[in-house]
């Protein structure tokens, strides 16, 4: 069995949002950077229980970006997998990333993709998805659950006011989000291991990107909170139905 | 040159979700001087002539069997299909739960770029970009699409169901389709509850209400407002509350034009899961909890009392007894 997990990444939640070069750069200044919560709470702890259950395993990882990805990739090896790989790009749009992917993973052979659900900055949910069509494979998106058997994998995942379970060979490519795994925090013993880890950087493919970000900007700032006393909930009712218009 | 829209459905009605894609696709196909199309795969329960009343001329109906359940690989082929059949060369779509296994499909299969999870309209006048939400709902980004073919998945709640009235012709069409390689074992959806993604209103308890016993009081206010309930991570971690109520950082991303938290203080991680939401009422007896500060309307109380009463009053309101 041969898992392939998917890294992005991210600003750490807490951090400033801020933008520089006339709106069309995101501020680093200062900004702490994660491994994407989805990714590693989810879809990587999945791939390391997997392993768990059956040490045959391999796990790679595997990130787009530049060299100031490694920390990051490195605290994801502290975690679990047994090597990374890093595409030497930085990030165009989605279907360039998934591109980069889609061409590692051609060459891996692996029987299982994990992406998280989405990254917690561009909120795109399309790695995945992009990356299935690439490759042929089948897609389970927004997973909450995954069991094995042998190449036999029963998925549960979300729909519109319940959930699903779906049957499929391997291999597929699966986003993962709450319920998958629960998160788990780098042990001493891993965080030493992870340093003498393979960690391979290779180079990107020529792809050219579908789209582009032209600005980015900040939603106004809310107007601030209109209290009204406990003992006058009627208040709030006419408020709501009069001035929010929203009962 | 045609606006396409994906009409997901669940037991053979849209969703609506859907009717939102489908109103916005009129729309853009009205701001570009073209025509919208629909599409809708697997059986109907309902007449879709009648869609046209969102303002698109033309349904495009797969009845084929291997469509009433969902495989997103072949949703993708037939969509991809038709879209290349019609001409079109805007696609809309729903940023909802299928949506999100579609959308990202088509555009590698069709090399057009997507943006996912719009919350404008598309500004057309020369490159096509349009606004999306980023930083988890902290900033949005202006994304330029830059291929022929344009795919836009909408976010729910983001653009009203408007009906301009209207009947649509409903064309049989088929599509080249291999078996289905996801088997849909089950389908478990609560029947009678508003899914949480899809809700207008939403009502939502955190760990104030000290214990999954002291519900009630959630649950009531949340039938009479027709609301879904959701609650904080803490809570669902506790198991107080089923996880697919979970909203927040790492549980669902909401944007109900209504929200209203008790008993939740509002952490940055929450309130990123509901930050679109358009009016947030806060209930919680602290003043000093964070979440007033993202609030547009808040009661510093006691939950235990204020929202029986709340509950009361709307039911006065809204004239149900």
């Amino acid at each position: 069995m041969k898992i392939l997990v998917c890294i992005s990444k991210t600003p750490d939640t807490t951090a400033k949002i801020a933008f520089t070069d006339n709106n069309t750069k995101f501020d680093t200044a200062g900004v702490q950077w994660i491994i994407n919560p989805y990714d590693e709470w989810y879809a990587l702890v999945r791939a390391i229980e997997l392993k768990e259950k059956d040490p045959a395993t391999v796990i790679h990882l595997i990130t787009v970006g530049g060299a100031d990805a490694e920390p990051v990739i490195r605290k994801a090896l502290a975690l679990g997998g047994d090597e990374a790989i890093r595409v030497n790009a930085d990030s165009q749009d989605s279907f360039y990333i998934a591109s980069q992917i889609a061409t590692v993973a051609k060459e891996g052979g692996y029987d299982l993709i994990f992406t998280g659900k989405e990254t917690i900055d561009y909120n795109g949910s399309a790695i995945g998805g992009m990356v299935a069509e690439l490759l042929d494979m089948p897609f389970i998106s927004l997973a909450a659950k995954l069991e094995l058997n042998g190449t036999a994998a029963t998925l549960t995942r979300e729909i519109e006011g319940g959930e699903e379970v779906n049957e499929v060979s391997l291999p597929i490519v699966v986003s993962a989000q709450k319920g998958m795994a629960e998160q788990r925090i780098p042990n001493m013993r891993g965080i030493m291991a992870a340093r003498t880890k393979p960690l391979k950087v290779v180079e990107p493919a020529a792809v050219d990107a579908l789209t582009s970000v032209t600005s980015f900007g900040l939603p106004p700032a809310k107007a601030g909170v209109k209290l009204v006393p406990a003992d006058n909930v009627e208040e709030l009712v006419r408020l709501l139905h009069e001035e929010a218009k929203a009962i | 040159m045609s606006v396409l829209i994906f009409v997901d459905t669940a037991e053979g009605q849209a969703k609506k979700s859907s009717l939102e894609a489908l109103s916005y696709g009129a729309k853009i196909a009205e701001q570009t001087g073209t025509a919208a199309e629909a599409v809708v795969l697997g059986a109907a329960s309902e007449d879709l002539a009648a869609l046209g009343r969102f303002g698109v001329k033309k349904v495009h109906h797969v009845t084929a069997d291997v469509f009433n359940n969902f495989d997103a690989q072949l949703y993708t082929k037939a969509i991809a299909e038709l879209a290349t059949a019609s001409g079109a060369d805007v696609i809309v779509l729903s940023h909802n739960l299928n949506g999100k296994a579609i959308a990202p499909r088509l555009s590698a299969r069709l090399k057009a770029g997507l943006v996912p999870g719009a919350v404008s309209l598309p500004e057309t006048g020369g490159a096509f970009t349009v606004r999306k939400n980023v930083f988890s709902g902290k900033a949005f980004a202006n994304v330029t699409v830059n291929t022929p073919i344009k795919i836009v998945s909408l976010n729910p709640n983001a653009y009203p169901v408007t009906e301009t009235g209207g009947t649509a012709e409903v064309v049989a069409a088929t599509v080249q389709a291999n078996e289905a390689r996801v088997k849909v074992a089950s389908v478990n959806r609560a029947s009678g509850e508003v899914p949480l993604t899809e809700a207008e209103v939403v009502v939502s308890g955190g760990r104030g209400l000290k214990g999954p016993e002291h519900w009630g009081i959630v649950e009531d206010l949340a039938k009479v407002l027709h609301a879904a309930t959701a609650c904080s991570r803490p809570v669902a971690d506790a198991h107080w509350r089923p996880h697919n109520e979970h909203v927040g950082q790492t549980g669902f991303a909401i944007a109900p034009n209504l929200y209203i938290a008790i008993g939740i203080s509002g952490a940055i991680q929450h309130l990123a899961g509901v930050n679109r939401s358009k009016v947030i009422v806060v209930i919680n007896k602290d003043p000093e909890a964070p979440f007033f500060k993202a609030a547009d309307y808040g009661i510093v109380g006691d939950a235990f009392e204020v929202v029986p009463k709340l509950t009361e009053a709307i039911r006065k309101l809204k004239g149900v007894s």
